[in-house]
This record gives structure tokens, sequence and C-alpha cells, in this order.
């Protein structure tokens, strides 16, 4: 790990400060929504779902014996809801309660609001939901055999005659593999409290990602004005995409109860149903075919996305355009034709997860680089290195061109440091000299594309107040999930004032303050948020600036902040006596401020634009050992090299990087959803599902900001954002364990899937001893 | 003597309650009665460490605290201990040295886990010794974390375990101990009536007779796995008894030839004897559940529940163990594997317990190993575990008892294929194949979410002949990614 406190013309931005939660964290007293103080008479609501069915009609409900238990108080269903009975980020095919029809296993149909959540939980089991099941859509498989209707129509990048390009290539290479989805396992499960106010009101403390979203959701429920709905978040414990859209519903049931009731009342779900009643990382099908010359560069690439969406719309159009996004990684495609399918199918509706389906592309870029790489019997790595964009070859295939590109020096520096060549070498001698065990190496580049590719949502708005005491209240419309975006934005803030970051009190998100948010997703907290508050607090230092020219009768340019004083002219005063001064001249030393993106635009119709403010770039190197017998694996070695741009706080920065990468292996690794063949999921709790524990972390564990200058784009403190891109850096686990299993037979493409567990290893293995 | 009440110590104070419910958890205790939210529900079933809290005991008279999950462990559990949560740990505003740590080096990020980790390292800071770096992943196998990646944490504990504790509770540690002893007495506690209790009998006798005149009762030892039944389940066990106070059923001997397991020693008191007789058990043992769990859980507990998928089962019956039960006065003694008839049937009478376990070590001519194999490594349920047995003559097999667990709906010994081994050479891996071959007569079994039937058949076979290989080549170096048996190269 390489933190340093690098010397910046920035007193606080750069510093290697530690989440501002840190002391809380660990006494266990910072407060999650289960830990706050309960208002007097809080009652407890628990979802209720058919618990064997899947898909098909409601003939019968029976929900009296439910309402029967001592301590229940209302049993809700959709015949409660006043308003609108949806709880979806917008396509409007989210039902709160099922109405008449199941389409996936766990849908919430009823929900028990009882005095305590023992009562709810054990209440809820009682009903008695009578199916008449019709056959469900489980896998992508399903979905094309059953011709369910997608989601949402098709959507392709085309450019140049690929059909024909394909035919006359002197070499084609045409495969299909699947990668699976992955569950967020969010330590705290989702979670909210709603409590009811005068005259309709309701405010409403949710673990989400998108306050703005539950607002809106709980609004058009209830038939109220937006403006009646309040939501704050202070912290979520772990958010990573699945309480993006998938925290509303909780919410929603939450306050619906607190409207039926006249009580405050809490939804907090149990593990179990939260695997199994919230949406997933996007598992898919990738079917392709890539033409290449002799020298293993790329003439066209053919590529079809087949996705599993589960039974709704949700955020599967951006999470698949996004994968389409991704597919050239960092590679320059002359043709193509990149399509995507979004598939209905009877399971839990897939969403949100780090990355955004921007993996998904990038495992196919690799898996295409190494099985070219196979066949050519080049280095992998050459092949890769042969296809980056460069000059000329700048183009993407949706039109953007590639103007910040580092791919190349960053992969160079990381082959050199860690030492890929000789190591190839060694590995190489080891196979040779072992039967069972085997070794792979394999280096990979992320290319990640920053900004929403919806783009009126790069927008970001933030609230300062300057108290005469001369410390700070901030606050703006992103949330914390763990990412350290309030530490971030909070040494913007006192970079502005020229104060420390302990005299800016950060607080908690809320639709009161910073009104119409977009999520806090896309990796573009800090940018954005970062931005806002940056404008806020400049609008109040211009103020001060221009109070004190006034006063002292000094020119602007003569006045400091630093060091938590103002230097104005050769005097120095306290900031809190500035503060005091100013209040006395009657200048407002409070002020909004907002952010919106430049230079981004996207023409999605014709499949063109500038979707991207900039490009994140990082590359990893990993080399594993698996047992040829039983499928095991261990990875022996990983080394990272990551480009944040000129890091806001090297610390947090890291803590993404790190955190990123292992939660990423997990998916490609120990992670399997597997769901039956009538669509109940089997994996939904810790005792099945297994994401990466401290052991799978290898001991050798190499991880270093890349020197830069500064991200060219004009962003925060030109620093680069760090949320999503390291997520795809353990690409190159899954490619080390191929090359492990190649090595048992040269020029032979191992047909692995994602995750690599040791099943889907030995399958491997046996597919090249066949 | 009876107590109608349950007694522990809690910040110096001893807490003393009267009426508990008997599946009350700790956890819900600790968030609900006593108000103290600092610790965190994070899976409720021990699989996530996120509940962990320290329970101080005595041990030859010193205070040892080990690490538990709070949510499936019974309130009534803690009985005679001293319960630490992480809300006590900073004194006086000042931070503790691990909490401190985890604040130097970044090591939380969300801070839902924080707490448990705080914790279990808690109880490694008391361990005593410096601990190694594996020593630090193995001590927190039990603890997820989805945000750091793990590496700033196994840093705080680096920087934080140093192996001489300095805090409030060393300084604490003799008026602790006094109190504890003053706790521990020969009571038989009983909470509740005779129609729904909480029972910890100090006495066999006061056990057996309990249990004779209650067999409706579910008798939990751990609770590891009584625990899911409460907290997934919701089932209503009105009648508790818990063994883990009855005076000399925890005991373990090693003499001669062979180690006895008392029925509520756990896996950590129990995991150097049983790894003594060959590393494969040490490491196994290891891998199973975590700290937390083996902290809790106990080998008694693995054999009575039954499970087609514990781990210790098929090791035991490998190695010849015997089982002994006791109901009221009687005792009987049985093979391991005779004891599990079906699944979730148990050869166990109503009202008879599982007693003791009599495990022979290995003579000079015989040679173990034992496979676990997972998704992942530490703390996961085996897809398969097999384990062998085999008494040589020099280079020749003269028999072996081989046995697996996630092959059938019970642990099940491999009777054709260890007929097949019978006379074969470790020279001659071509004469191997006919006893490779036959585990599939032995076996049939089915796919789940942890392992298709065809990955299970296969895998088992690639273990028999991993296991002849090595102990062909006596080395283990070139067949294992993991759990290496250290011989000298």
């Amino acid at each position: 790990m390489n933190v340093r406190t690098r010397i910046l013309e920035t007193e606080t931005v750069g510093l290697a400060l530690a989440h501002d939660s840190a002391a809380l964290h660990v006494q266990g007293s910072a407060v999650y929504i289960d830990d706050m103080r309960e208002p007097e008479g809080t009652l407890h609501v628990e979802p209720g779902y058919a618990p064997k069915d899947v898909r098909g009609k409601i003939t019968s409900l029976e929900l009296d014996v439910v309402r029967a238990v001592p301590g229940v108080v209302a049993v809700l269903t959709v015949k409660d809801i006043p308003g609108v009975n949806d709880c979806s980020p917008g396509p409007g095919d989210d039902p709160i309660f099922a109405e008449g029809l199941i389409e996936f296993h766990g849908q919430v149909i009823f929900a028990v609001v009882a005095e305590t959540r023992e009562i709810a939980r054990r209440a809820a089991r009682l009903a008695k939901i009578e199916v008449a099941a019709m056959t469900p859509a489980v896998t992508v498989e399903d979905a094309l055999a059953m011709a369910t209707r997608d989601v949402v129509p098709e959507y392709a990048f085309t450019h140049g005659d690929v059909g024909k390009m394909l035919k006359a290539a002197p070499h084609v290479i045409s495969e299909s593999f699947h990668v699976g989805g992955q569950e967020h396992f969010y330590i705290e499960g989702q979670i909210a409290l709603a409590v009811p106010e005068e005259k309709g009101g309701m405010t409403v403390y949710s673990s989400t990602q998108h306050p703005t979203e539950v607002q809106h959701c709980i609004a058009r429920m209830l038939k109220v004005p937006d403006a009646m709905v309040t939501c704050e978040c202070r912290r979520m414990g772990g958010g990573f995409g699945g309480k993006e859209s998938q925290a509303a519903q909780w919410a929603a049931l939450a306050a619906l109860a607190a409207h039926v009731t006249g009580r405050p009342a809490k939804c907090r779900l149990d593990r179990d149903q939260d695997m199994i009643m919230t949406g997933k990382r996007h598992d898919l099908r990738i079917d392709y075919k890539v033409g290449y010359d002799d020298t293993a560069r790329l003439i066209a690439v053919d590529v079809n996305f087949l996705a599993r969406c589960g039974y709704s719309t949700d955020l599967s159009p951006s999470v698949c355009d996004r994968t389409m996004f991704h597919a050239d990684n960092a590679y320059f495609y002359p043709a193509y034709h990149i399509k995507s399918r979004r598939l209905r199918t009877n399971t839990v509706s897939n969403t949100a997860f780090r990355g955004f389906g921007g993996p998904q592309g990038m495992m196919f870029a690799e898996r295409m680089m190494d099985a070219i790489a196979i066949e050519t019997g080049l280095d992998p790595l050459d092949v890769r290195k042969r296809n980056l964009y460069g000059r000329g070859r700048d183009v993407t295939p949706y039109r953007q061109k590639v103007e910040d590109n580092i791919a190349l020096e960053i992969i160079e520096a990381l082959e050199k440091s860690s030492n890929y060549r000789a190591r190839r070498k060694k590995i190489a001698a080891f196979n040779k000299q072992n039967a069972v065990l085997k070794k792979g190496i394999a280096l990979t580049p992320v290319k990640f594309g920053i900004s929403f590719t919806l783009t009126h949502l790069n927008q970001a708005g933030a609230l300062v107040h300057v108290y005469t005491d001369g410390s700070v209240h901030l606050n703006h419309g992103g949330t914390e999930m763990g990412q350290g975006l309030y530490i971030k934005v909070a040494q913007v803030v006192a970079e502005v004032f020229g104060l420390s970051a302990d005299r800016v009190r950060i607080t908690a998100t809320t639709t009161g303050k910073v009104p119409n948010t977009s999520a806090t997703a896309a990796s573009s907290g800090s940018d954005l948020n970062g931005m806002a508050a940056k404008n806020a607090a400049t609008a109040i230092k211009v103020r001060m600036t221009d109070f004190a020219a006034k006063e002292w009768k000094i020119a602007k340019s003569r006045i400091r902040f630093e060091k938590g004083q103002v230097l104005i002219g050769n005097q120095r005063i306290s900031f809190g006596e500035l503060a005091k001064k100013v209040h006395a001249g009657r200048v407002s030393l409070s002020s909004t401020g907002f952010y919106s993106t430049p230079k981004i635009t996207w023409d999605r119709p014709n499949g063109r634009g500038h979707p991207f403010f900039y490009f994140a770039y990082g590359a990893s190197c990993s080399e594993v050992t698996i047992d040829t017998m039983t499928g095991e694996m261990r990875v022996d070695r990983v080394d990272i090299l990551h480009d944040v741009g000129r890091s806001l706080n090297p610390a947090i920065d890291v803590g993404q990087i790190e955190g990123g990468f292992v939660q990423g292996m997990g998916w490609l690794t120990t992670e399997e959803l597997v769901f039956d063949e009538k669509g109940h999921l089997r994996t939904h709790a810790p005792s099945t599902y297994k994401i990466p524990c401290a052991s799978d972390v290898p001991a050798d564990f190499r991880v270093k900001l890349y020197e830069s200058g500064g991200n060219p784009a004009d962003s925060i403190y030109r620093s680069k954002a760090v949320g999503e891109p390291p997520l795809m850096l353990p690409i190159s686990v899954w490619c080390a364990i191929a090359d492990a299993v190649g090595s048992l037979k040269p020029g032979v493409m191992p047909k692995l899937a994602a995750p690599a567990t040791p099943e889907a290893i030995l399958r491997a293995v046996k597919g090249m001893q066949a | 003597m009876m107590r109608q009440t349950i007694r522990f110590l809690r910040r110096g104070q001893v807490v003393e309650l009267s009426s508990i419910a008997p599946t009350r958890t700790l956890l819900d205790y600790l968030r609900l009665e006593e108000k103290s939210k600092g610790t965190k529900e994070g899976c409720n079933e021990g699989d996530c460490g996120a509940c962990t809290v320290a329970l101080g005991s005595l041990e030859n008279d010193r205070v040892v605290y080990e690490p538990v999950n709070a949510c499936i462990l019974l309130l009534g559990q803690i009985d005679g201990k001293e319960l630490v949560t992480v809300d006590d740990l900073a004194v006086g505003g000042k931070l503790h040295p691990v909490q401190k740590a985890f604040v130097d080096n970044h090591a939380s990020q969300c801070g839902f886990c924080t707490p448990g980790f705080v914790m279990s390292l808690f109880t490694l800071y008391h361990a005593g010794k410096k601990p190694t770096r594996q020593e630090i992943v193995d001590h927190i196998a039990g603890n997820l974390c989805r945000c750091t990646g793990y590496r700033p944490i196994v840093d705080a504990a680096v920087k934080s375990c140093t192996g001489k504790p300095a805090d409030a509770w060393i300084a604490a540690a003799k008026a602790t101990a006094v109190q504890l002893a003053a706790l521990n007495d020969a009571a038989d506690v009983f909470v509740g009536d005779t129609s729904t209790f909480f029972a910890a009998p100090y006495h066999e006798e006061a056990l057996t007779r309990l249990y004779a005149d209650h067999p409706d009762a579910t008798i939990v030892a751990g609770a590891t796995d009584v625990g899911l039944w409460v907290t997934k389940q919701l089932r209503t066990l009105p009648k508790i008894i818990h063994i883990g106070r009855t005076k000399g059923l925890d005991k373990i001997s090693d003499e001669g030839p062979q180690i006895s397991i008392g029925a509520t020693a756990t896996y950590s008191s129990a995991e150097a004897f049983l790894g003594s007789i060959d590393p494969d058990i040490g490491e196994v043992i290891r891998r199973i559940g975590a700290k937390q769990v083996r902290a809790s859980g106990t080998v008694g507990g693995n054999i009575a529940n039954g499970s087609p998928i514990g781990d210790s089962p098929p090791m035991l019956i490998a190695l010849g163990a015997t089982l002994l039960l006791r109901h009221g006065g009687n005792e009987r003694q049985l093979p391991l594997e005779d004891f599990f008839v079906a699944y979730g049937k148990q050869d166990r009478a109503p009202g008879e317990l599982v007693w003791r376990i009599d495990v022979p070590k290995l003579k000079a001519n015989e040679a173990f190993r034992a496979f676990k194999l997972t998704k992942r490594f530490d703390q996961d349920i085996s897809a398969v575990m097999g384990a062998f047995k085999f008494t040589l003559d020099g280079r020749a097999i003269l028999s072996a008892r081989i046995a697996f667990g996630g092959m059938a709906a019970t642990p099940k010994r491999a009777l054709k294929t260890e007929a097949a081994l019978h006379g074969i050479s470790l020279d001659e891996p071509q004469n191997w194949e006919r006893a490779i071959l036959a585990m599939a007569e032995d076996y049939q079994p089915i796919g789940d979410m942890r392992a298709s039937a065809e990955y299970r058949l296969v895998a088992a076979r690639a273990l028999l002949r991993k296991a002849l290989m090595e102990v062909a080549s006596g080395n283990s170096a070139a067949t294992r990614v993991a759990g290496l048996r250290g011989e000298a190269a």
C-alpha cells in the first residue's frame, strides 16, 4: 500500500484523513437506523410472501388468521394504498404489493404490522396463500425458449459491415460463456423507519442510496405532494448499488404502516428475506464472434449480451447499456456489432451493483483477449497491448474519442513492478514439473467511463452554513455508505475556507435540505457533490471576501483564507471573527451550491455522443494456483496500480481499491447464486452464499496509486472517481485461473464459467482432459 | 441445590435474571432489553460475525476471553460468564488499543461489521501471545467485511495484538476471577416452570433425571445449530436443557491409545487433542465454522444433530470412534457409524443423551488423510468431506476405513471401496482404479446449492486418489493448495 501525503498546494484536500465516523464505528456508537431510539409506540412491519410459489395467479389469500394474532395491529395489502402501488425507479412495473399475480419467488403480497418484530415475523408465516402455478422462466435459456417479452427492447452499437469482415478475416473465434450474478451482501440489511407527521406528512429514515426516490415513491403511494415527505439517511451499513432502487419498497411499507396506524413503524428485513426479495447483479450469457489479423489485432467484433433482468424493468435498461459501454474495456474495435438483450425471467428483478453492468462487458473483452492469445500462442499481455486504444485508433463503439488514455502507461508500469515476464517463465517451469497443481498469471487493464449515462442525472446540490463562531455545517445530496464521501466533501469545504476538516460538521443527507438529488451511484458521489459543496462554500467565501475588502478597504486579491485564519493584507484574524463581523454586517453566511457536469452528451437513438466526462484507469496482475483434482484455487499474489487522479484522500481511495478488488474477486470466484429449476434462490444466507473472508485475500497484496499529474478533465481538485472501477481489477484473477487451466492443453481455450468455483474449475479442467 | 435465576458478570456487576424466555438470544437481550446498540445483527445465523461479543470465563483460575456470535447464543448460556460488548471497550473516552489501531489503519468503511471485528480482536488481544498473520486471519474468519478487503483490518490486528495486553480488563483480572468463581456455583439452574423452562443442570444425575422427565425438551450444548431453529425457523421450543454447565461432561482425556471427548467439549477445546492424532484433523477443525462457532459448538452436538454434512463424523468414523449414550443411569456404546440411521434419524431413544466419544489414536502402521471441499476455504459447510485411514503392511494396504460427508443422507462409510483397497500396493497406482471406481457403488450423492451430484462423485474419487498419492509419497506439497501437512521436504 502506498498512502502518502503529498505536498500539494492544497491544505486539507489530499490528506489521508480517517473516515469521519471511524471513531464511532469502532465503539459501536455510529447510529444506523436500527440503532436509533425508537419513538414511543413504534410498530414493526414484516413483509409476507408465498413461501413456495414462484409464478402464478393468487387464487386465495387468507389473512384473518394473521390478523387474529395478539399483538398484530394491522395487515396491509394493496387495498390500503391510497395512491399508486409502485416502488419502481420509474418504469412503473414494481408493485409494492403483488396484485392478483406473483411473478417471482419472494414477491411481497401483504405486510404484517405488530407491536414487536417477533410477533410480526411469526404472524406473517400463518397466512394461507394459494397460487395457480404457471411455468416460470428461470434462466436466460428459459427466457429464450419461452420467448418471454424483453423488459425493454434490445439495443445495439453497430459500425462497419461486421458480417462481411468476419467472413473475410483470416482468423475467427466464436464461443459462448456464462457470467454469474452477485448478491450485494451489505452487512446492514434493508431497513426504514417512518414517523407520521401532522397534516399527513411523513418523515422516513431509510438506509438508501437514493433518498429522493424514496421520498417520491412514498408521496406517490400516499397520494400526497412530495413536499409532505422527507427522507433522511445519515449512513448505510454498505450499499454497493443494492440500496439504489431496492430500498424504496421497505421504506414504502414502513410509511404505509405509519399512515394506516398513525404510529411510527419500522421495517427491517431478515437476511434471508433480504437476499430472496431484493435484486442482484445481472448474470448473462455472452455469445461472441471475433475476427483478427495475423498480428492478433482485432478486425471485427460481434457480441450479444443476454442479460437476465428478472421480472421487471428496474434499472436494467441503464445497466445493460453500461455493459455495452464497457464491452470494449480498453481496446479499439475497428468494426463491431455490440448487442444487448434484456430478458424477462421469473426471478427477482436484477438491479444496480457496483460497476452497473460494466464488469460483465469487460469480462467479455478480457475473455476475448485470452481466446486470441491461446489461438495465436502469443502472451495474453501482448495481445492486450496490441489492441489498446492509441493514436488514430481512439474512437469507442459509442463514438466518443478517448482523449485521456493512460492504459498503456499503467500496464507497462505494472508489468515491470510485478515482474510479470519473469514470473510467467517461472510459472511455465512450475507447470512442467507439477502434475496436480497448476499455476496461472494474468495482467488485465480497466478503463471505466465516469458519468451517469442518463445525462440529466449528472447534477448535484449542496447546502453550507457558516455560523458566527466559524464552525461550518455541511449538507449535500450524496449519501454515505462507507465509501468516505462525507469526509471527502468535508475536506473540499474545509479547503475552500482554509479550515481543518474537523471544523466542518457533516450532517445527514435529507431531502429537506437538498432536494431533487440523483442516487449516490455511478462512482459520481465525490465528483458531483464535491463540486456542488465547493460552489456553495465558494459563494460564502466570496461574500466574506467582498465584505472584508470593503471593511478593511483593501484589494480582494490581498485576502487569503488559510490555516483557520483569514489574512487581510498584513492583518490576521480568525475565520470565526470574520464570520461574526460579516453577520453583523448583515450578509448571509449560508449558501446552496449546484453543479452539473459539463461537456457530456448522449444521443441514444443514434448511439453516439460524449457520455463520459472522463475515464478512470487501472490494472492488476494476479497469480493463482489450482488443484486439477478438486478444482480448489488459491490466489498467490496480486499487484494493483490504479489511477485516482490527484487523490482527495489517499487512505479512502486505497480503501476503495482494495475493497473493490476483493468484492470483485468474490463475484468471479466464491460467490455463486444458485436458483433451483423451479426458481427458488437456494443461496439466501451467508451459510450458502460465500463472500470472501480474510484468508481469501493473498498475503502478498501490493496496491499502489498511479503517480498522476491529475485528472485532465476539470474534476474536483483534479481527482478521479474510484467507487466502481477497482471492482473490475480482479478480472485478472479469473483470467489467471483460465491461464492455469489452459496450461493443461496449450492452444485450447478452457471452458471456464464465472464464478470460478471449485466445481467450475474442475469442469474446465475435465474439458481439457477430454 | 437449585438456582432459579441466571447470573452473569457485566461491567463489573453481577446481573441476575429470574425470568427469561427459554429461547431469548443474547443479541436480542442486548439490543432490545439492555438497549445496548453497539452489537449489530448482520445475518442472524452465526455466519457473519457482526454480533460478536466476548465471553470471559475461568480457566485454571485465569480469566479467558472467547468470541461468540450473540445472535444464535441463548441468553441462559452465558450463566457464570463475563459478558463484554463493543459498547464497553472505550474507557473514560479513551479508545481501546484495538479500537485505536482500527482508526489508525483505516480499517472501517461502512462500519457495520466493525463492532464484531473489534470484539474478535479484543479476544485475540487477550490471547497472551503475538499472533502470526495466519493466526490473525484464522481468528477473524468468522467476521465478514464487505467493504475493506480485510488488509487494513489485518494490519490493525498486527499493530494492536502484541501479546502484551494492558487494558482495563487486565487491570481488573484478579477481581473478575474472584467474581466469576463466586458465580460458578454447584447449583442446578432452572428458570421457568415445568411447561416452559431454561434449565442448566450442574449435576449429572440432575441432567439425566430432568431429561428423563422431559424427553420432549430440546438439548442444547453450543446452540450453533439450535440457535437457527429459533432465529430462522421461528420454532417454539418451550423446554431448553442446556448441558454446557454439567460438571465433567466437557472432559477430554488423552490416555493410552485413545482420546475421549465429553459431549459438551467445544471444538475450541478439542481442537488440539484431536489435531494431535493427525494434522489433517486439526486443519479440518480449523475450518469448521470459525472461532465464534468453535468456541460454542461441540463435537458431541455435531454428532447428535445428525447432519449429513457434519465435518467431524466422517473423520471420527474413519478413525473407528465409538459413541457412548446415556439414558437415566443406563449406558450403551456403539460404533459411531451405526448412530446415523437415515436422514434426520439417529439411533437415540427419547430421553437418551450423547455422552462421550472415544477416539482411537493412529497406530504406527496407520496413515490418515482428511479433506474438506468447499467454495470458500474458511467457514464454509462442506460440499464433500472425506476421511481415510489406511492400515499398512510396508507398502501394502492391509485394510482401509473410509467415510464421507455430503455424499449420502448421513455420514457414511465406503464399504465397497474399502474392500477393493484390500491388499493394494501404494506403489502400483494402476491397481487403485478398481477401488476408485467402486466409490460409485458406495455413494449416489445428490446435487444442491453447494455442488452438483457429478462434482461430488468426481471429487470424492479424486480425494481417494489424492489420499493414496500422498500416503505413497509422504508429501502433500505437490497435491494441495491449502492445508499442507508440513512434512519435511
